[in-house]
């Protein structure tokens, strides 16, 4: 270091010495309009419309009235803005027999997803640690069983589960598809925990065993502090994953306990009537929303925890 | 002196691998023992065996002659440091000397006084309401000794506790460690690669190598009598210089001869009889031979290839008998390529080993 600052200051002397004191000096100049800015922007800007076009359309067509939507232009933005489609579809939208819109299957995904999301994380999250930390027989086991379970498509379970439900006696239960997105979520929330636990250090768990903490008192006082990014990363998942589910909430429920994207779709497809566009869009919207703001709001913890399992583990 | 920690026939299999085999050491009370050997040579695995973090395959621990082969490792009265300092990183310093004891259920009061004494011990009173991201590293390490302090164990075992830190934090908490052991009188032991911390530290030192200790001694009968060949190129730096040769009788003295260079063996204290004709390797350590020096009966002239001047210290390399060897001498005494010098060895320090058993004679 020091030899590299005296050559430095050599060199700077023989500079100055030879009249060169104003050749290039600190960052380079960069144009703005040289070909890798071109194509990087340009790629980058593409990529960006392609993804934001159907939700620019999307919004504007559900602040347009029916007449208005009738005269062609998608993409033109509404002459005169109206809310009325998205009360509409919030409260007055029929599916069969109800016409108490999408609120009813607001209410049903909120009461299926947030029991879901805490057991799956609590149950998986133990499992991880467990896997991660603790030696145990059948463990190998166990863990390869449950990456297996990973790989199975879910349409080969569903009928076997239907059974399993109907015997439980909550076929058609919001209990019942609680439990199946819950043992859905299982294997690769396990596998989130444990790939993170084993990239903590191991001499912690080993100091607290030291200090007498035993297998709860390590999980709840050592790991769980540590562990918020990645705790984050499995709600995001677990809350995107449940809320956009269809298939389950399909075949598992009782039309009284369809999810929203359930009752999303009876709107929109329903065959009666004048297609309401706007309409549409905005339940469409609406039903999106959840999501959305679960990206908006945990964003910056979400690449951050991916960023902390993926280096190690 | 009572034995504090006892290891009989202790052997950990990890599948095919045999890491310890048959490990026997017994450890007086109030000792500090230093395990000692390159990576993987088992020194960590044994001291995770005694901590009851790893269970081993076959054999027995006693500490404090009581047996806990099978106990916890918070029922073993031991205190553990590790390389990583491992702080429990959302606590304070405070937090992180107390969980163990607040675990335990100990009265609150007994808990302050305990941390107000390891606080002043290791002078880390002003940091106790930091977090350990706040701290550096050496009063991070301090923190860990503390907490192992605060449990009030009979034994201290240390798993690198000082490689992470730079070279001058490394000296000072050096000293600490040995002051502390000096005040506490506990049992420690000490895992380490680094033959300093070996050397300064240790009433004994046990050097291991694939899973079996070596040689068990004091620094100094390591430093001068190391048993076989691994010990002897192992302890030392710069490194002891080897001659592969044969032992030969001269007018009736013993003598080691290799590429036609004779060594006279006056002064070396043989385990035995020395049988001419044997095949056998001479170590002589760089400190050991003097350059330019008064004439002996081993004087031999070489010449020096390299320089390299420490400071305190300069070693010259040279070519003699047909290899090159190293040599310290004082840092003021300086030789340039080239130069001729006469080279006389003190036979009394050297040490001779059986080619093929590699054992000392």
């Amino acid at each position: 270091m020091a030899d590299q600052a005296t050559l430095n200051t050599v060199a700077a002397a023989a500079d100055a010495s030879s009249g060169s004191l104003s050749g290039p000096r600190g960052n380079r100049p960069r144009p703005i309009f040289s070909t890798r800015n071109i194509v990087l922007y340009g790629t980058l800007g593409l990529a960006a419309i392609y993804y934001l076009v159907p939700l620019y359309v999307m919004v504007v067509t559900s602040l347009k009235s029916m007449p208005e939507i009738r005269m062609g232009n998608i993409f033109s933005p509404p002459v005169e803005i109206t809310f009325e489609p998205w009360v509409k579809a919030w409260a007055q939208a029929c599916t069969g027999l109800n016409c108490d819109g999408l609120s009813r299957g607001f209410g049903n995904s909120v009461r299926i997803t947030i029991p879901s999301v805490i057991i799956s994380i609590l149950i998986a999250s133990i499992n991880g640690y467990a896997l991660a930390n603790w030696r145990f027989k059948g463990m190998e086991t166990f863990f390869t069983v449950l990456v297996i379970g990973a790989f199975i498509p879910y349409q080969v379970m569903i009928y076997p589960i239907v059974i399993v439900l109907r015997e439980m006696g909550i076929y058609g239960t919001l209990s019942g598809l609680i439990i199946v997105h819950t043992i859905f979520g299982m294997p690769i929330l396990t596998l989130l925990f444990r790939n993170y636990f084993a990239s903590l250090p191991e001499e912690l768990f080993k100091a607290a065993r030291v200090d007498g903490a035993g297998f709860w008192n390590i999980y709840f006082r050592i790991m769980l502090p540590m562990s918020l990014p990645i705790f984050v990363v499995a709600m995001i998942i677990q809350i995107t994953g449940i809320w956009n589910d269809f298939l389950f909430g399909v075949v598992f429920t009782r039309p009284e306990y369809y999810p929203m994207t359930v009752q999303l779709n009876n709107i929109v497809n329903s065959v009666q009537g004048v297609k309401e566009y706007n309409v549409n869009m905005a339940a469409t919207i609406l039903t999106g929303l959840v999501p959305l703001i679960v990206y908006f709001v945990s964003g910056k913890l979400f690449v951050r925890g991916i960023a902390a399992g993926a280096v190690k583990g | 002196m009572n034995t504090s920690v006892s290891v009989k026939d202790l052997t950990l299999k990890f599948g095919a691998i045999t890491v310890l085999d048959k490990l026997n050491l017994d450890i007086k009370d109030g000792e500090f023992l230093v395990l000692l050997g390159s990576s993987g040579c088992g020194k960590s695995t044994l001291l995770n065996c005694i901590a009851g973090l790893l269970e081993p395959t076959d054999g027995q621990i006693f500490i404090k002659n009581h047996n806990v082969t099978w106990e916890e490792p918070k029922d073993r009265g031991i205190g553990m440091v590790f390389q990583s300092y491992a702080l429990y990183p959302q606590m304070t310093v405070e937090k992180n000397l107390s969980f163990g004891l607040r675990i335990s259920g100990m009265d609150k009061a007994e808990i302050d006084k305990r941390v107000a004494r390891a606080s002043e011990i290791l002078q880390i009173g002003p940091l106790l309401q930091r977090k350990p991201a706040a701290l550096s590293g050496g009063q991070r390490q301090r923190v860990a000794i503390g907490r192992a302090l605060v449990r009030d164990v009979d034994v201290f075992l240390f798993d690198e506790p000082l490689s992470n830190l730079d070279a001058k934090l490394r000296s000072e908490l050096r000293v600490e460690i040995k002051r502390l052991h000096q005040n506490l009188k506990n049992t420690m032991i000490y895992v380490t690669h680094d033959q300093i911390e070996a050397l300064t530290l240790a009433d004994r030192i046990a050097i291991m190598r694939s899973g079996l200790i070596q040689q068990l001694d004091d620094p100094m009968t390591i430093y001068n009598e190391p048993k076989n060949l691994y010990v002897a190129g192992f302890i030392g730096s710069p490194a002891m210089n080897f001659f592969k040769g044969e032992i030969a009788s001269v007018d009736g003295r013993p003598a080691f001869v290799t590429n036609g260079v004779t060594f006279m063996l006056d002064g070396y204290r043989a385990k035995g009889p020395l049988q001419p004709g044997t095949k056998a390797v001479l170590g002589l350590r760089p400190e050991h031979i003097s350059v330019d020096g008064p004439e002996t009966v081993n004087t031999h002239q070489a010449v020096v290839e390299i320089e390299e001047p420490m400071g305190a210290d300069n070693l010259i390399w040279l070519k003699h008998a047909g290899q090159s060897m190293s040599v310290r001498i004082g840092g003021n005494r300086r030789y340039s390529p080239g130069a001729q010098v006469k080279l006389a060895y003190d036979m009394s320090l050297a040490s001779l080993f059986d080619a093929e058993s590699e054992l000392r004679i």
